[in-house]
């Protein structure tokens, strides 16, 4: 099945790119896709206890299973204000 | 009509916020007492460095669904309290706002807390993200980790906002 993969602020700035289709296994979890980044884009690894976690925009645990076209992002420590 | 709650690009005024709390109906008009306004402005320094300009991006859908959950949060703690709320996003100039909050309440107390409250609970958990643009350099602010189920944080706000 396939997600989209929205990154903001930096995490968008080390990926290159606010926005990316992964293709992921039946049964993959926010946490999964993670981890799949962070191989893929290894200055995201330091994020990992930092970040907050979305599903089709609502605010999402690492642990939650994905759904095919599901978007999920990843949010770095906020700053608005 | 001015909405309660928004984020975006255009530059923010407290005139048309004041309006929106106080567009009420029937028995309720004319209960207020106070109106307390907030703006966030862009400040010529941060931590030392002389800054130039900031860039505000936002993920939009949930930072309005994170507006409604702040604006249930007051409505629960601070009941009959009217709340309007915008940020801006994008590109802002030195002294530019870039976040407006008018609160309305019978008495100034509720509207003082309940506003204060706000801008606590917007810098914990809005996505939202300010990017510095100073002298020599550009960095991205990283305050707190979001979570909005972290009643510790939501407490905190509130301990701030009653101080």
């Amino acid at each position: 099945m396939r997600v989209t993969v929205r990154l903001f602020a930096r995490l968008r700035d080390i990926a290159g790119a606010a926005e990316l289709a992964r293709d992921v296994a039946p049964g993959a979890t926010i946490g999964s896709v993670w981890r799949q980044l962070t191989s893929e884009y290894p200055e995201l690894g330091p994020y990992e206890r930092a970040i907050s976690s979305a599903v089709n925009a609502d605010y999402a645990r690492m642990d939650t299973e994905l759904r095919d076209g599901d978007e999920v992002a990843f949010l770095p420590p906020v700053s608005g204000g | 009509m001015t909405s309660l709650l928004a984020v975006g690009v255009a530059p923010l005024g407290l005139d048309a916020l004041i309006a929106a709390v106080s567009e009420r109906s029937g028995d309720s008009t004319g209960a207020d007492g106070a109106v307390v306004a907030f703006l966030g402005l862009v400040r010529n320094h941060n931590l030392g460095r002389r800054v130039r300009y900031l860039e505000y991006e936002a993920y939009e859908p949930l930072a309005l669904k994170t507006f409604e959950r702040i604006a249930g949060e007051v409505e629960d703690r601070w009941p009959g309290v009217r709340l309007a709320l915008h940020h801006r996003i994008g590109r802002l100039a030195i002294g530019e706002a870039s976040v407006a909050i008018v609160t309305s309440s019978s008495h100034r107390a509720d509207a003082y807390a309940a506003n204060r409250y706000t801008i606590e609970r917007v810098k914990q958990i809005a996505p939202i993200w300010k990017r510095e643009f100073f002298d020599g350099g550009d960095v991205w602010i990283e305050g707190a980790t979001a979570d909005p189920a972290d009643e510790a944080a939501r407490a905190r706000a509130e301990r701030i906002a009653c101080a």
